[in-house]
């Protein structure tokens, strides 16, 4: 059965390509870490387009080089082989046009908040008032108008991440690179996290490559979700995701979401895997 | 803060003595200034009690009496073992942090300086310190050095241990905005540092002390060291221990200074934080 629906997922892939621009090609791409114990092989040749706008979740077991390959995308570090292609430039340093979320929210705490914001702003050397302006607007999207000039420490778990996602978008690259960003913060939080990355995404209409360890999450967030398998990760398989936009919670509980979910589990359990 | 402790503080207290009361007991200094009358009363006590003659330890009203006569001139003498602590403090912040720099900078000069620092604090300063009176002769130069020695090991500990702790993903963070080296050390890495440097300061002002007063033992002929090194040869222990007093005043004095230096400089570490945490 997943084999079939595998293949008419690729197949709906490939005519969306021709009507959607390639912004993210991965060809043939695999990463081979050197340590003292001999070649450990963390991500087995990879092929994935990833659309412009498009929503792009990764789900797969611990250490199954989910976050070597965002790390790969960021050009945070070089390829053993193959090679990605962003916007029709070659990834060999970390491309301008994108944001990073990682896990933590990795905030200045001598900084207010929007001084965090305006780092990659100060950093870059871009022109500052424009960016303000922008910074302030994302603020305003983001839930924390009136925190502007409190300090990270001064806000909860999910303000902080809210903060670095703006971080993330403050320069207006195009895409923007979350490593389980919400894997830190509690139930109830992540739910309201995942609705407002849901909004910015509308809003923004950015291209968003998510990793992370929660198959509801990726269903709820994702146009395609990419399920890898265990280390050294490959592409099992790639599901489009066809629930309708916005998605709301409750939708969670809903017939084709949870068969959706509960395929994308099966192959977890089927390598005997659970995470 | 103060509002909350006040309250119990009231609540205890009688209506008339209550705003006294308060306002004494919860200023910062009130707690150990009674703690060391205290310690005062049980000097004398024992003192008193157990017939300790004057020559193996005076009563506190004997080193009052020592103040008395010879204050204005132990508070000379102060001075230039103030300048030499102040001046080997300052250099050991001005060559320690530096080092702490390279050090937590590169593995190629961690592998090479680190141990032989490790080594060289393991050389009992006091006992090289006549060394340094041959070297540079009496006078200011040796107690510097002397403070300088004892005093930068804590700065290049603390550094190191503050440089190196930035998170990796802040290193990500750093890359992938495409920040220079510099920007990485002023945005980043100096700012991360500032409270273990700090730390270190602290610990730092309080050993120049010790090294400015261990230099003149050796090689001076002023300063609050040459006049222990002469009061307890003569077995005049009140002026012993009222310039013991003097001496811990002024580190005393020089860790509160560096304490409010940090309050200016780190008002956003954990340990400095007063405000209420926000939570929605």
């Amino acid at each position: 059965m997943s084999s079939t629906s595998l293949r008419i997922v690729r197949e709906e892939a490939r005519q969306e390509a021709s009507v959607r621009q390639r912004l993210i090609e991965i060809r043939g791409l695999s990463k081979t870490y050197r340590t003292r114990d001999g070649d450990v092989p963390s991500l087995r040749p990879i092929d994935l387009d990833i659309h412009d706008g498009e929503f792009v979740a990764v789900v797969g077991p611990s250490g199954c080089g989910k976050s070597t390959l965002l790390k790969l995308v960021a050009g945070l570090i070089p390829p053993s082989k193959g090679e990605i292609v962003i916007d029709g430039k070659r990834v060999v340093e970390p491309p301008d046009d994108v944001g990073i979320v990682f896990q933590s929210p990795v905030l200045l705490a001598w900084r207010s908040v929007l001084r965090n914001i305006m780092l990659p702003v100060e950093v870059r050397g871009l022109d500052r008032a424009s960016h303000l302006e922008r910074a302030k607007k994302l603020i305003a999207t983001a839930g924390l108008s009136g925190f502007e000039n409190k300090y990270p420490w001064q806000l909860s778990g999910g303000m902080q991440q809210r903060a670095s996602i703006c971080r993330a978008l403050v320069h207006d690259p195009k895409i923007v690179l979350m490593d389980e960003p919400f894997g830190a913060l509690d139930a109830m939080t992540r739910e309201r996290m995942n609705l407002e990355l849901q909004r910015i995404h509308f809003e923004t209409g950015k291209t968003i490559l998510l990793i992370t360890h929660s198959i509801p999450e990726a269903v709820f967030l994702a146009d395609r979700v990419v399920v890898m398998s265990e280390r050294p990760g490959s592409v099992a398989a790639i599901y489009d995701v066809d629930l309708p936009r916005p998605r709301r919670l409750e939708m969670m509980g809903d017939a084709a979401f949870a068969a959706l979910a509960r395929q994308i589990r099966g192959h977890f359990y089927a390598q005997g895997q659970l995470d | 803060m103060p509002s909350s402790s006040r309250g119990e503080g009231s609540a205890r207290a009688s209506i008339g003595a209550r705003f006294i009361n308060s306002r004494l007991l919860n200023s910062p200094w009130v707690r150990p200034l009674a703690l060391l009358a205290l310690i005062v009363v049980g000097w004398d006590l024992t003192v008193r009690l157990f017939h300790i003659p004057a020559y193996l330890i005076p009563t506190p009203w004997d080193v009052i009496q020592a103040f008395r006569t010879e204050g204005d001139k132990l508070l000379m003498e102060a001075v230039p073992t103030t300048i030499a602590t102040v001046a080997g403090f300052l250099l050991s912040a001005a060559i320690g942090i530096p080092l702490a720099m390279l050090i937590a900078g590169s593995k190629t000069v961690e592998s090479y300086l680190y141990p032989l620092l490790v080594f060289s604090q393991s050389i009992p300063k006091v006992a090289i310190a006549p060394l340094f009176v041959v070297w540079f002769g009496f006078g200011m130069m040796p107690k510097v050095i002397a403070a300088f020695l004892l005093g930068v090991f804590p700065v290049i500990v603390a550094g190191v241990q503050g440089f190196k702790s930035v998170e990796g993903d802040m290193h990500d963070l750093a890359r992938a905005m495409k920040a220079t080296r510099l920007q990485t050390f002023a945005m980043i890495g100096l700012p991360h540092a500032m409270p273990a440097i700090f730390a270190g300061l602290k610990v730092s002002v309080t050993l120049a002390v010790v090294g400015a007063v261990v230099g003149e033992f050796v090689g001076a002929n002023s300063g609050i060291g040459y006049v222990l090194q002469r009061s307890i040869g003569n077995f005049e222990l009140p002026t012993m221990f009222a310039a013991l007093i003097i001496l811990a005043m002024i580190g005393v004095i020089l860790f509160w200074i560096v304490d409010l230096v940090e309050r200016f400089m780190v008002p956003w570490h954990a340990s400095q934080r007063h405000e209420v945490l926000v939570t929605t």
